[in-house]
């Protein structure tokens, strides 16, 4: 296997008395993807906020291999280099797609920005791809002038999908894609990420409190309690053959209809 | 404490050009400032001036602080010379400096200017001081002031292209008929203040230096001599200076940036330059 994309060694971090991690170490591989579950108050999304240098660790550091090879240390990166990354090579997929997308701008503009950040000037070309991208995750490219206010929750989720991957990038962070949306509009939706990520070859970084999400979707899932590992695996080890204590409890806790 | 009779002759009663020197280092230090960094906005203190915020203030101070006894100042506002802004400021420093002020473009060693930029090309020597409301280019898209100075800090300027992005699949072509923004020096993207995109062209490579002064926002930014200043666009929708397809019906001009005028309440309409000097020059040949 080729060296992990991102590897994260030892972090660290207390919310006061709170130890949200407590030496937390894992990698990602280039094209896996990574699922974290936990209860809320895990530590989860703090862990998903430190790997994508959103807040810096107290202790430990993380490591980004980028596509050029280079190695680059997370925490010491200056913000002009942390924003390149973060539109060119990386992707955040947020939970609320309100705080993803801008609601003022139409569906084709918010999939252009990033193109546009990345120096694309060509209109033509940019409204092409913003096209092509809507009909990428299943919406009706004849909406493109269109707010996202206009647009259904699941649909706004879709948008912000796109906004993400228009530019390729090579390692994606999600915060509970899935979260807040009906359950029939969740399984679409995962099977839409699932199927974007076997298609381009996305390493995905995500977090959710959704067995089930995470059994569709990942291909290793690290179990996280009190800031710290608890089990981590190939996904259908740890559900069907949970060892940790809390893993079985978490997995006997999913309600099955 | 002050045993000196009130000086209220007019011959006493202010400093040369009003503002107080210590004031006018404060300025010209912005001034300078701005000019090493173009198109960057400087803050500097402005003063309360006797005329309220949004008729100038900015450009008054920006003037005061850079005239000189044997300058010569021609103050235009929306072209013409002869609307009240206008003659009022070129009245005012007429008083609290005693300078010779006129209407020729040509003649002018400093021209104080709201929403145009003269006809006549400027030469070297020359100072242009711009009045502006909001120095800010990204005011209308990132309400955060904070923000929008990260965001020139790092270059990051793709709010501005979504603006004209979203200009362009709403009308099909660009919205901003005045004040759009340019990139100066290929780093900082600045408001031209509320020119004509018409006017935008003449900011690019001139010979004079082009100052801005925003007072109630406390903001001095500038343009120095022989500077690239680009209108933003994308390649395949370049940016067009626009103007009435008409002629001058004063002076027959066809090149000139044009002022509509209702002349009747038919509907019926003229159009004139909206340059008076250059209307004038025309006129007389």
């Amino acid at each position: 296997m080729s060296a992990p994309l991102l590897e994260a060694s030892g972090l660290d971090l207390r919310f006061g008395a709170v130890r949200a991690l407590d030496g937390v170490s894992l990698d990602i591989h280039p094209g896996e993807v990574v699922a974290i579950v936990g209860e809320s108050g895990s530590g989860k999304s703090t862990l998903l906020r430190v790997l994508a240098g959103m807040m810096a660790p107290q202790a430990g550091h993380v490591l980004y291999r980028g596509a050029d090879g280079a190695e680059h240390q997370i925490g010491a990166l200056s913000e002009a280099a942390k924003r390149r990354l973060m539109r060119s090579e990386w992707g955040f997929v947020h939970q609320n797609a309100r705080d993803g997308l801008r609601m003022g701008i139409s569906a084709g503009g918010n999939i252009g920005e990033r193109l546009m950040a990345a120096g694309g000037r060509n209109y033509a070309a940019i409204r092409g791809a913003a096209a092509d991208w809507m009909a990428r995750v299943e919406m009706d490219p004849a909406r493109i002038d269109e707010a996202p206010r206009n647009f259904s929750g699941g649909m706004q989720q879709r948008l912000q999908i796109a906004r993400c991957l228009v530019t390729e990038p090579r390692l994606v962070f999600m915060d509970e894609p899935t979260g807040g949306l009906d359950v029939s509009v969740q399984a679409r939706l995962l099977d839409l990420i699932r199927g974007l990520v076997a298609e381009l070859g996305l390493a995905v970084f995500f977090v959710t409190h959704d067995i089930a999400a995470a059994r569709l979707l990942a291909h290793r899932i690290i179990v996280m309690r009190q800031g710290r590992i608890v089990e981590e695996g190939l996904a259908d080890r740890v559900l069907d053959d949970p060892r940790h204590a809390y893993t079985q409890l978490l997995v006997a806790s999913v309600l099955s209809a | 404490m002050n045993a000196m009779p009130p000086r209220n002759t007019p011959g006493s009663a202010y400093n040369f050009a009003y503002l107080d020197e210590a004031t006018k280092r404060m300025i010209r230090r912005a001034i300078l400032k701005a000019l090493a960094i173009p198109g960057h906005q400087i803050p500097f203190g402005a003063r309360e001036m006797p005329l309220p915020y949004g008729w100038g203030t900015g450009g008054i101070q920006v003037t005061a602080a850079i005239l000189g006894p044997r300058d010569v100042l021609k103050v235009i506002d929306q072209g013409a010379d002869d609307t009240t802004n206008a003659v009022s400021i070129r009245a005012f420093f007429a008083k609290v400096a005693g300078i010779a002020t006129t209407t020729r473009t040509a003649e002018a060693t400093i021209i104080q200017t709201r929403h145009r930029i003269p006809e006549r090309p400027l030469t070297e020597g020359q100072v242009m001081v711009f009045q502006v409301p909001m120095p800010e280019p990204l005011f209308r898209l990132e309400p955060r002031l904070a923000e929008t100075r990260r965001l020139h800090a790092l270059g990051d300027y793709s709010l501005a292209q979504v603006k004209l992005y979203e200009d362009i699949a709403k009308q099909g072509e660009a919205g901003t008929s005045y004040n759009h923004p340019v990139m100066v020096a290929g780093r900082y993207l600045m408001s031209p203040s509320p020119i004509p995109g018409f006017d935008n062209p003449k900011l690019h490579n001139s010979p004079a230096i082009m100052l801005f002064g925003a007072g109630r926002e406390k903001k001095i930014y500038a343009v120095p001599p022989y500077t690239a200043v680009e209108s933003l666009d994308f390649d395949d929708h370049p940016f067009r200076p626009m103007r009435a397809p008409h002629a001058c019906s004063a002076c027959g001009s066809t090149t000139s940036y044009l002022d509509e005028i209702v002349a009747d309440d038919q509907g019926g309409r003229i159009y004139v330059c909206s340059d008076t000097d250059h209307c004038r020059e025309n006129q007389t040949p």
